[in-house]
């Protein structure tokens, strides 16, 4: 299951950041990546909604740490 | 256009592939580059990442200034060097009803709120005023969105302490003001988010999570209406409607069923549902849109279809009629030729998808609807802002009978042998001149406009060519021309600087609907006139070329010019020597003041 979440997320990752190369983990964070800035940030949130069918609301939104939170948040959800 | 830009938007996907839509569309030739300020009363990030995706989707490659969160008014009104140093060629005000700053109270009367609203509205006022005296550039500014709630529920819309009221009193204020003022345009996100659905256009969550004043998935389609009026102002409209028969103006196949039996008219839904797509192109042709046919079809058939007494277009109504078995690729680009427009100039309509796939694939440049069900095809054509309208014109008004008339002219043509009596038959008139008031605008528009009769391919402004106009360092000149079929306008702009004794052409251009009727001689005889009486003695031309003005490579030399140099890009330079007199080489047209409708 978290697997194919990955999976899924880093084509997400790989289309908004336009790089293929992209690896992501559940430490992974902001800092990590180029071109991961609060104004992408928000095409990231709304590209992993469109991919998993989802929608977040402001408060599940404004905890997210890392990507691992994101998973977790994510499989709550589907 | 992108398949991902064209209306209906998958607003995700354009997000999720938006560097690499980017990337190809960069990779495209001749791009007109243009620098557009965006001022902001809310976040603006996502509508430049869009907007810059529709502009180069029309072959506009923006660079961009992006006011600080919410600054637009403090940028506009404050001594703001970063913005005179980037000299923006358009403005975008991206405001919404957040940047309000009061509303009507239960309590106050009516005087109170008229005063609000006055206040409201000088404080925009202010900001176009100083912008345009300072910039003096195009501005485009939104008017407001309703409320996404209403505290008195439907009375809102009627009483003056609702929201909806006040809100709908501020837009018309604004549209006074767009009525009377140039080169100002109404972003209408009003229509937009009611198009798109006021309550997802309006969800909470995007201004209190990231202060975006619409919905992302929204976004998209706000920034196709910027880009739709900036591509307007710059003149890449389309210009011409290339519409399919069978299934597309009437429902069955007319060589099939015979046109008794085709749904039209009132008596079926079927029928009146052509009927009102026949009716929403015959307002388009009104506005100058030109309606051609394209059908595969024995001619006879197609004609008895058009005399069909249901229809609301009828066979004059359309310029160009090509009914036969050839491939549709191939009539398209005869038909552009016909016309003297580019195959980018047209929108191919019609129903049967392996016909648009082949369009698509052939002629690029043409844009191509999907028109999947009959009662969709209105919005098809209109979501898709081909025929965006920033200025009226005479001559948009008169265009289609324009064209109509250039039919009759070919068919003149072929009945004379020789060329010089066709051209006398013609009884051609021109009016030349400097550049007046009232041509201005035609003049900017020719200027955008124009790419395959134009010498050095430069854009100007409104503002630009009124500069022009009234410094005497230049010769400035436009050519009228009328003839028995009818006035074809201003057809012919010309722009000489002063060296010393010299004169550089850096600006020539013509209508290419006046092609072969001698008019540039006319111009040039004018042109030299002036000169000489201004102590010029030579005269140096200039030929730039592009990928769309072969045209003119020898024009010249047909004027009688002597290349003096060219460079490896095949950029030349010409001279006429002047100073011991120049011979007129019109003999056609009559010069004199124009008799105008």
């Amino acid at each position: 299951m978290r697997e194919e979440i990955y999976e899924r997320l880093t084509e997400v990752f790989h289309d908004v950041f336009d790089d293929d190369s992209i690896e992501i983990g559940d430490a992974t964070t902001a800092a990590d990546i180029d071109g991961w800035d609060s104004l992408t940030h928000i095409s990231l949130l709304s590209a992993v909604e469109d991919e998993f069918d989802i929608t977040f609301d402001m408060k599940a939104v404004q905890g997210l740490k890392n990507v691992g939170a994101m998973v977790d948040l994510i499989e709550d959800m589907i | 256009m992108h398949k991902l830009l064209e209306y209906p938007f998958d607003s995700g996907l354009i997000r999720r592939k938006q560097k690499s839509i980017r990337r190809e569309l960069l990779s495209a030739e001749g791009l007109l580059e243009k620098k557009v300020a965006v001022l902001g009363g809310s976040t603006t990030h996502d509508i430049i990442t869009m907007l810059e995706l529709f502009l180069l989707g029309n072959g506009i490659k923006p660079s961009f200034y992006e006011s600080e969160y919410g600054q637009f008014w403090q940028d506009a009104m404050f001594d703001n060097e970063e913005l005179k140093e980037f000299a923006p060629d358009i403005i975008y005000i991206h405001t919404s009803n957040r940047n309000i700053l009061s509303w009507p109270q239960p309590a106050s009367s009516e005087e109170e709120i008229n005063g609000m609203l006055e206040a409201e509205f000088s404080r925009f006022k202010a900001m176009w005023e100083k912008l345009s005296a300072v910039y003096r550039c195009p501005i485009i500014q939104n008017n407001f969105e309703y409320p996404f709630f209403r505290l008195m529920g439907n009375k809102d819309a009627a009483d003056v302490h609702g929201r909806v009221n006040y809100v709908s009193r501020l837009n018309m204020k604004f549209y006074e003001y767009a009525q009377n003022a140039d080169q100002f345009y109404i972003n209408d996100i009003n229509y937009q988010s009611a198009d798109y659905g006021l309550a997802r256009w309006s969800d909470p969550f995007f201004w209190h999570m990231y202060k975006y004043s619409l919905c992302l998935d929204a976004i998209p389609y706000l920034s196709f209406n910027v880009a739709n009026i900036i591509k307007s102002v710059y003149g890449k409209n389309k210009k011409a409607l290339a519409l399919d028969l069978d299934n597309t103006l009437w429902g069955g196949v007319v060589g099939d069923d015979g046109p008794e039996n085709l749904e039209l008219g009132q008596e079926t839904s079927m029928g009146q549902v052509y009927t009102e797509f026949q009716q929403y192109l015959k307002e388009l042709s009104k506005r100058g849109i030109l309606l051609n046919i394209i059908s595969k079809n024995d001619e006879e058939n197609a004609l008895a279809g058009l005399a069909h007494p249901q229809m609301v277009l009828k066979k004059d109504d359309f310029i160009s009629i090509k009914a036969n078995w050839d491939p549709k690729s191939v009539n398209l680009v005869n038909m552009a030729k016909e016309l003297s427009l580019l195959p980018e100039s047209f929108v191919f309509a019609d129903d049967n998808p392996a016909e648009r796939e082949i369009i698509r694939q052939q002629v690029p440049q043409a844009a191509v609807p999907e028109m999947d069900k009959v009662e969709h095809y209105i919005y098809a054509i209109d979501r898709s802002g081909y025929f965006e309208t920033t200025t009226v014109s005479k001559d948009d008004l008169r265009r289609s009978a324009m064209y109509k008339e250039n039919m009759e002219r070919m068919q003149l043509e072929n009945s004379f042998a020789d060329y010089g009596e066709y051209l006398k038959s013609l009884e051609m008139k021109a009016e030349i001149g400097s550049f007046i008031p009232l041509y201005m605008a035609r003049i900017a528009q020719l200027t955008n406009k124009s790419n395959q009769f134009n010498l050095t391919t430069r854009r100007y402004t409104q503002e630009e060519i009124e500069k022009a106009a009234a410094d005497s360092n230049f010769i400035t000149l436009y050519g009228k021309l009328i003839d028995r079929f009818g006035d074809n306008g201003v057809v012919s702009v010309a722009i000489g600087e002063k060296r010393g004794d010299e004169l550089d052409i850096i600006l020539w251009l013509m209508s290419c609907r006046v092609l072969k009727r001698d008019m540039e001689f006319a111009m040039m005889d004018e042109l030299a006139a002036r000169a000489e009486k201004e102590g010029i003695k030579k005269i140096l031309g200039y030929y730039y070329p592009t990928a769309k003005n072969g045209m003119v490579r020898d024009f010249y030399d047909r004027q009688g010019f002597t290349k003096i140099s060219e460079d490896e890009a095949g950029n030349t330079v010409w001279a006429l020597d002047i100073s011991k007199g120049y011979t007129k080489k019109n003999h056609v047209i009559e010069i004199g003041e124009v008799e105008t409708e």
